[in-house]
C-alpha cells in the first residue's frame, strides 16, 4: 500500500523533472540557434530554400482559409445586425475580427499543422537517419545548418502569411457584403477605415502574429531536435508540435490581448 | 525544382505579404484620413459630455475637420474643458461659432458638431468657444420626461 504510493509521488516527480529539464534544455537550444543564425550570413541560400518550403507552400491552405473566413464572418455579421438595421457595419466586424484575432490565430494553427508538423519530421528524420551526427562528424554545426535556417524562414513566414489571411479575408467579406447580399461598397470601406486604427489594431495583429511564428517555430525544431530517434519517437514529436503549438498559440492569444487592449 | 524557380517563388510570396499589408494599412485602416496630429488647438466648456472620448471626431455639416486631442475637468468653473485640434484647411471659423456635444444615430458614438457664428474674426489656436451645448444623456431626458408627467397629473 505505503509501497504503490511512495510510487505513485515518484513518477509525479520524474514527470515533473521531465518536464523542467525539457524546459531548460529547449531554452539552451534556442540560445545555440540564435548564435547559429551567423551561419546564414554567408549561405543565404539555405533561408531562401525554407522560406520556400515553409511560406511559399503554406500559401495555398492560408489563401483558401482565409477567403472563406472572411466570408463567413461577413455572412454572420450580418444576420446579427440586419435585425438593429446596421448591416453597413459588417466591414468593421469582419475586418477588426480578422485583424485582431481570426487572422493570427488561425493562420499561426494552420501554419503549426501544416509546417510545423513538417519542420518536426524533416529534423527528425535527420536525427533518425543519423545524419544530423553525420554532419557533426564533419565537422559541421547541424544547428547552424539545419536548425537555425528553418527557425529564422518560421519566424519570418508568420506574419506575412498572416497580412495575406488577413487581406484575403477582408476581400472574402467585400465580396459577400457586397456582391451577394448587395450593401453599399462606399459603406463597407468607409466603415472600416472610421473604426479601425493602424497601430491598434493592424499593428497589434502583426505583433501576435510574429509572437505566434517565434513560439510555433521554436517548438517545432525543438520537438524534431530532441525526439527519440525512433519511428514511433518522431511520430509523437510530430504529434508534440502540432498539441503543444496550438495550446501555446491560444494560450499566448490571450495573454497578448489582454496586454494589449486591455486599459 | 532549380534554385531560380525556387528564389522567384520566395520573393513573389514577400511581395504578396508587403502588398498585403498595404492593402490593409490603406484601405482598411484609418491611416489615410485626418489623426489631428498637425491642426491648430481650440478649447470649449461643457457642462456634461457625455460619453465623449479622446480621439472622436469633430465635424461642420457632418464633414470631419479635426479630433477631440484632451478632455480635462476645470476646477474653477466645475466644467469639462475638451481641446480640440482642427486640420488646419479649416481656418476661417467666426469666434462666435458654437460646438455642440451630438450623438451619431441613436446609439452610436458622440463627436463634437461645429456651427459657424457670423462674426468678421475668425477662431485662432488657443482660442475658445463660448457658445456651446452640452450632450445629451438619455437618463436625463427619461428623468424630466418622468417629472413632467408626474406633474400634469
Amino acid at each position: 500500500m505505503l509501497d504503490s504510493l511512495l510510487d505513485q509521488i515518484q513518477r509525479l516527480g520524474r514527470g515533473t523533472l521531465t518536464a523542467i529539464s525539457r524546459l531548460g534544455r529547449a531554452n539552451l537550444f534556442l540560445i545555440e540557434v540564435f548564435v547559429g543564425q551567423g551561419g546564414m550570413l554567408t549561405r543565404p541560400g539555405l533561408l531562401i530554400k525554407q522560406l520556400f518550403s515553409v511560406g511559399v507552400q503554406t500559401l495555398i491552405i492560408i489563401v483558401v482559409a482565409g477567403l472563406f473566413v472572411g466570408m463567413v464572418m461577413a455572412l454572420q455579421a450580418y444576420y446579427a445586425l440586419v435585425d438593429f438595421g446596421a448591416e453597413d457595419s459588417v466591414s468593421v466586424m469582419v475586418v477588426l475580427s480578422l485583424l485582431r484575432e481570426l487572422g493570427p490565430v488561425i493562420t499561426a494553427l494552420l501554419f503549426a499543422g501544416r509546417a510545423g508538423s513538417a519542420l518536426t519530421a524533416e529534423i527528425g528524420l535527420m536525427k533518425a537517419t543519423e545524419q544530423l551526427s553525420g554532419m557533426e562528424m564533419m565537422a559541421v554545426n547541424p544547428i547552424e545548418r539545419v536548425v537555425a535556417p528553418r527557425f529564422l524562414a518560421g519566424v519570418i513566414s508568420m506574419p506575412i502569411l498572416a497580412a495575406i489571411f488577413s487581406a484575403v479575408g477582408v476581400m472574402g467579406g467585400y465580396l459577400v457584403a457586397v456582391e451577394l447580399l448587395g450593401l453599399d461598397p462606399g459603406a463597407f470601406w468607409s466603415q472600416a477605415q472610421a473604426k479601425v486604427e493602424l497601430y491598434k489594431d493592424l499593428g497589434n495583429g502583426m505583433i501576435k502574429s510574429l509572437v505566434f511564428g517565434f513560439v510555433v517555430s521554436w517548438i517545432a525544431v525543438f520537438e524534431g531536435y530532441d525526439c527519440v530517434p525512433t519511428s514511433e519517437g518522431l511520430g509523437q514529436a510530430t504529434t508534440r508540435t502540432v498539441v503543444y503549438g496550438s495550446l501555446a498559440i491560444l494560450i499566448l492569444d490571450f495573454v497578448l490581448t489582454a496586454l494589449m487592449f486591455g486599459k | 525544382m532549380n534554385t531560380r524557380t525556387i528564389e522567384l517563388l520566395v520573393g513573389l510570396f514577400v511581395a504578396a505579404g508587403i502588398a498585403a499589408l498595404f492593402m490593409l494599412a490603406m484601405s482598411v485602416s484609418n491611416l489615410a484620413s485626418f489623426g489631428g496630429d498637425d491642426g491648430y488647438i481650440i478649447k470649449a466648456r461643457f457642462d456634461n459630455i457625455g460619453g465623449l472620448k479622446v480621439r472622436s471626431p469633430v465635424s461642420a455639416s457632418g464633414v470631419l475637420i479635426g479630433r477631440v486631442t484632451d478632455i480635462s475637468y476645470d476646477l474653477e468653473g466645475f466644467e469639462a474643458l475638451v481641446s480640440m485640434s482642427i486640420d488646419p484647411q479649416y481656418n476661417v471659423f467666426p469666434v462666435d461659432s458654437s460646438a455642440s456635444i451630438l450623438t451619431s444615430g441613436l446609439l452610436g458614438e458622440q463627436y463634437i458638431g461645429i456651427e459657424p457664428g457670423a462674426e468678421e474674426e475668425f477662431l485662432v489656436a488657443g482660442s475658445e468657444i463660448d457658445i456651446t451645448q452640452s450632450a445629451l444623456v438619455l437618463e436625463q431626458i427619461i428623468g424630466q420626461f418622468l417629472y413632467s408627467k408626474a406633474d400634469e397629473e
